[in-house]
Formats: C-alpha cells, structure tokens, sequence
C-alpha cells in the first residue's frame, strides 16, 4: 500500500471512531443509569472495592448482574462462574461475525474483541456480513467511563438513590436493543425479519426453563436460515422493507 | 471476599478470552459464502432474543410479565413512529415507571 492509501485508509478509520463515539452515547447514557443499579445490587454482595474493579475489567453487564444473583440465591463461586460464562457465550458468534473485518496483529485483533458490546456490535453491523471494527471501538468508548461512574455511584451513594424499578430503570436495555432492531437490522427483505421473528420465539421459549444466557446464544441458531437461498440479506425484495 | 476476589479474577480472564476469540481465531479471513449469510442474520437474532430475554426473564430462571413488557412496547411504536432512540428509551421509562406506579 502506498504511504497516501495507508494515510486515507488512517483517515477513514479515525472518522469512523469518532462517528461510533457519537452513536454510542445515547447507549452509555442508558448503560451509566444500569450500571447505578448494579452497584447498588452488587455491593453487599462484594463489597466496594470488588464491584468497582468488576465494571472496570469485566465490563460486560449481564455476567456482572448474573454472577451477583447467583451469589445473592446463596451459590458458590463455581455456579456465579458457570453464569458468568453462559451469558457471555453470545460474544463466540458476535466475534466470529466481526472476525473477517478486524485486521492486523493478533493482539490488535484481541483489542478489537475486547471493544465488543451488544450495542457497539450492532451498530458497527453493515449488512452483508461486514463490520466497521473501528465504529464499534467508538460507540464502546462513552460506555467504559459511564459503566464504570455509575458503578461508583450505585456503590458510594447507594442508599441515596431510588429504587431503580420505580424510574422503570429495567426496562432500558431491552428497549435499547428493540430500538437497534427496528432503527436497521431489519432491512434487505423478509429473511432478518422472519430471522428475527424465530430467534426471539427461541429466546422466550426457552427462558422460562434454561438457566439465564442459553436462550440468548440457542437463539443465535435462528440465523442458520440463513443457508436457505443464495444471498442472505441485501437481496431485492419486492415485498419491499417493512420498516425502513 | 476472598471468595469474591476468585471470582473477580476468573471472571476477567473468561470475559476477554470469549470476547478475544472469534477476532484472534479467525480474524482477517473470509468466511465462505455460506457462513457469511448466516453472520449477516446474527445481529437480527441476537437482538430480538436480547429484547425478548431483557423484558421477560424473572430471578434466575423463569418468565414474568411485568410493567417492563409495557415500556419496551411503547419504544417499539416510537420507533415505528420514526422517532429518535432517545426518545424510545425516556418512553420505555416513562410508561414502565408509569403504570407500576399506578398499578
């Protein structure tokens, strides 16, 4: 590559971090106001000083609150771990999914995974199975302070604050990612939807009975229909795109 | 605490080697094309079963259906509607903490 195509290709990828930063405050915003509640919830449970260095080098919200309700219903470290390991399981197809779009050394490579949030991992999604990793660097980035200030918050001021049910605290995330869902990843046809249709029926179906994070990851199976048909997404559709 | 330090400490290392191995294992490689459809449906089932799971999951194991239902329902029809995130998200709040107060 030429020293002007290395500067251009810096270029558009210090712009797509920027643009990431700002797509990602509205999810940190959202992210800051969880994260309250889970030093709140975590603290009796782990004290301070562990809760704090969980949001700081764990950063992942649900095997922080599952780990802690596994502890809290009286389980050991082996179960809080298996909890743990299970919610994150998602992050194995994310990662694959980005995989073919991270370049470089494999501890650049490592960093780029390192940045993966469900949030900053659906909006980097361009369709077509291409990710723009530096995009989803960006919208991780206001995530990482807010996740770890609102830790410190719901840990020191604790008390202070409402209980998070009363402002509806509980229903953000789901409604964030009900948001992402119906703002993009619905485009190129029928098959996301039906796609999407399937993994949330997987999802629900399962919840009542599976320990929490397999109803997330079997969902993931739903995208298998994928293999039907030649192109997956982005194929012309003359039913046409029913939200965009 | 000692208990919690273990578990700190394991749960730091599993979190960064999941998220690490997809990018390490197979990074800068195409996938063939058949896996790359399937990738490109990931984000749609991921985030339909994240809503799903978020709304209706109870302690641990189990399905309750709260005022939570409600509030995720309400930024769905904003979105619908074509309005902005934040608005989806301060009316998912707004009802939910609405109508259990009410209720």
């Amino acid at each position: 590559m030429s020293a002007e195509t290395e500067q251009r290709a810096r270029e558009r990828r210090r712009a797509s971090l920027r643009a990431g930063a700002k797509a990602g405050i509205p999810f940190a915003v959202a992210a800051g106001l969880v994260a309250v509640s889970y030093g709140v919830l975590a603290e009796p449970i782990l004290g301070a000083t562990v809760t704090l260095v969980m949001s700081v080098f764990v950063f992942a919200g649900s095997a922080q609150f599952g780990s802690v309700a596994v502890l809290g219903a009286g389980g050991g470290v082996p179960a809080a771990l298996a909890a743990s390991v299970l919610l994150n399981a998602r992050y194995i197809p994310m990662g694959i999914a980005i995989a073919p779009s991270v370049r470089g050394r494999w501890w650049k490579r490592a960093a780029y995974g390192e940045a993966m949030i469900d949030g900053s991992w659906a909006m980097a999604d361009r369709g077509d199975g291409r990710f723009d990793p530096d995009f989803m660097v960006g919208a991780t980035l206001p995530s990482y302070p807010a996740w770890i200030g609102g830790t410190a918050i719901g840990v020191f001021a604790g008390d202070v604050i409402l209980d998070p049910a009363d402002i509806g605290l509980d229903a953000l995330f789901p409604a964030f990612f009900l948001a992402l869902l119906f703002g993009g990843e619905l485009r190129g046809g029928r098959t996301p939807v039906i796609v999407a249709l399937a993994g949330g029926a997987i999802a629900l179906a399962l919840t009542p009975v599976a320990p929490a994070g397999v109803p997330v990851i079997a969902a993931s199976a739903a995208a298998l229909i994928g293999l039907r048909g030649t192109g997956g997404g982005g194929e012309p559709d003359i039913e046409g795109d029913p939200v965009g | 605490m000692a208990e919690a330090w273990t578990l700190f400490a394991l749960m730091a290392v599993t979190t960064a080697v999941i998220r690490a191995s997809g990018p390490v294992v197979l990074g800068g490689r195409e996938l063939p094309r058949r896996a790359t459809a399937v990738v490109a449906l990931l984000a749609p089932a991921l985030l339909a079963a994240l809503v799903m799971t978020e709304t209706f999951r109870g302690e641990g194991t189990g399905l309750i259906v709260d005022e939570r239902a409600l509030g995720v329902a309400g930024a769905g029809a904003v979105m619908l509607a074509r309005g902005s995130i934040v608005v989806a998200l301060a009316v998912a709040m707004a009802l939910t903490a609405g109508s259990r107060a009410l209720l």
